[in-house]
């Protein structure tokens, strides 16, 4: 099949990249762009793993095409380390509060969890659960991870407001 | 890597509709939250794709001049609860299509894939045959306006014709106008799960609040295709708002539909929540309108 060209923002980089149409889109960010804190899960859309933003909105990346994210914004775990490389405090928070045991799904929940922590709303637990409710941990039993993702949605309005 | 033929990429809704009519064989691809995954499955696998998911002039949600509600199919989920017309207008179809799958799958699933895909378990359809929904079909040959009462069928199919897509899904303002409506989904998990069993209701009550003036009644998995209940809805009519209501529509409902035994939950279970939801959708309705259900 002829490849085809796609331009497209990853981590705030310009990237043109010729590619098989049927790629997904964690197919281009793991093999193209080597950006393997995209994983690989169930591949159907159920265990949201593979989550990245795309215009800032979590969608599960092994059911969209490459093709689709042409002229898009896109945004994995690796954009969201500073200049240095230094982690981010959602990624800390997770550390932290010891939401990642063996950590194939943090990842996707950290990228789910965006919207949450750069919202000006205040997320109950319930509001939290839900929002992340696309994604499967299948050893922290979830508290720790809503525990992290609170903390952090707190700990940014209270920056905010300084 | 998906494991399909030729993947086709109009840049037009026109462009769409010619290539449909020259490979007849291809599948329309929306969000492809469902053919992607038939893809992945096997069930699928080889076969010809025309995507649409990147027509923006089939997305969006706006009011017409005479107060019609105009939906364009390609409309994610996420973008239905949160547009301003429906949080404002239908709540009811809002809180429905907030309850499909989890947060990634409402930010790709369109609304328009939901219906055309035809089961009987869209979260989107009930509220929607609820609501009167009309249907804007077209092809090259023109555009047709049907009712979405009348597309389902049977099992996953619809009414497209040849080289036809769905370009408008329409709610008439004398349909949601001083309507107050509530879908309830039962399944086994709060998310990423299928509908057991979804009911959707709605109400417009009389002036002094004390009657039914009118009473729309659909649900999905209850039958092959989510349907009306059209006989639990006639005799609702002029009814007083109390308990007796409650219980004549649920049997009503009971008698009207055909719910068949699943992996997912027999047929006597199915008939119990028809009930159940009936009620308890009838009740929130009634209470969200400003009545009150007399015990």
């Amino acid at each position: 099949m002829p490849k085809q060209l796609i331009t497209c923002i990853v981590n705030g980089k310009k990237r043109e990249s010729y590619i098989d149409p049927r790629s997904s889109l964690t197919d281009y960010l793991r093999g193209e762009e080597k950006l393997n804190s995209v994983k690989h899960g169930c591949d159907v859309g159920e265990c949201g793993a593979c989550t990245v933003l795309i215009n800032g909105q979590p969608f599960n990346s092994c059911i969209y095409l490459a093709i689709w994210a042409d002229g898009k914004e896109i945004t994995t775990l690796e954009g969201l380390s500073d200049k240095k490389g230094a982690i981010s405090d959602i990624q800390q928070a997770f550390i932290d509060e010891g939401a990642v045991q063996c950590g194939f799904c943090t990842p996707g929940f950290i990228m789910s969890s965006i919207p949450i922590i750069t919202s000006d709303k205040v997320f109950t637990r319930q509001e939290i659960r839900k929002q992340i409710s696309g994604n499967f941990c299948r050893c922290t039993g979830y508290e720790n991870i809503v525990n992290a993702i609170e903390k952090t949605a707190k700990k940014r309005k209270e920056e905010k407001q300084k | 890597m998906y494991d399909f033929g030729t993947i086709y990429q109009p840049k037009t809704i026109k462009e769409a509709m010619e290539l449909k009519v020259e490979h007849p064989k291809a599948l329309i691809l929306a969000g492809g939250s469902d053919i992607l995954i038939k893809i992945r499955e096997g069930k699928l696998a080889g076969c010809d794709l025309i995507s649409i998911f990147m027509l923006d002039e089939l997305r969006g949600i706006c009011m017409e001049e005479d107060g019609t509600i105009l939906i364009r199919p390609l409309t994610s989920f996420s973008h239905v609860t949160a547009n301003p017309i429906i949080k404002k207008y239908l709540p009811a179809l809002g809180d429905a299509v907030d309850q499909v799958g989890g947060p990634q799958i409402r930010n790709i699933g369109t609304i328009g894939g939901n219906i055309c895909n035809g089961v009987t378990s869209a979260d989107s359809a009930p509220t929607l045959k609820a609501y009167d929904a009309e249907l804007e079909i077209s092809s090259l040959k023109g555009t047709r306006i049907m009712n979405y009462l009348d597309f389902n069928l049977g099992f996953a199919k619809v009414d497209l014709r040849e080289g036809e897509f769905l370009t408008g899904i329409r709610i008439k303002k004398e349909s949601y106008l001083d309507t107050y409506g509530q879908y309830i989904k039962y399944s086994m998990r709060k998310a990423m799960d299928i509908a057991t069993l979804g009911c959707s209701v709605n109400v417009r009550l009389s002036e002094d609040k004390k009657t039914i003036k009118r009473l729309r009644i659909a649900f999905g998995v209850a039958a092959p295709t989510p349907i009306r209940c059209f006989e639990a809805e006639k005799i609702s009519l002029k009814r007083s708002l109390d308990q007796k209501l409650l219980d004549d529509v649920a049997l009503a409902c009971q008698k009207e539909v055909n719910p068949r035994t699943s992996w997912r939950a027999s047929k006597e279970f199915r008939l119990h929540l028809i009930k159940e939801l009936s009620q308890k959708a009838l009740f929130e309705s009634i209470e969200k309108a400003g009545g009150k259900v007399n015990a």
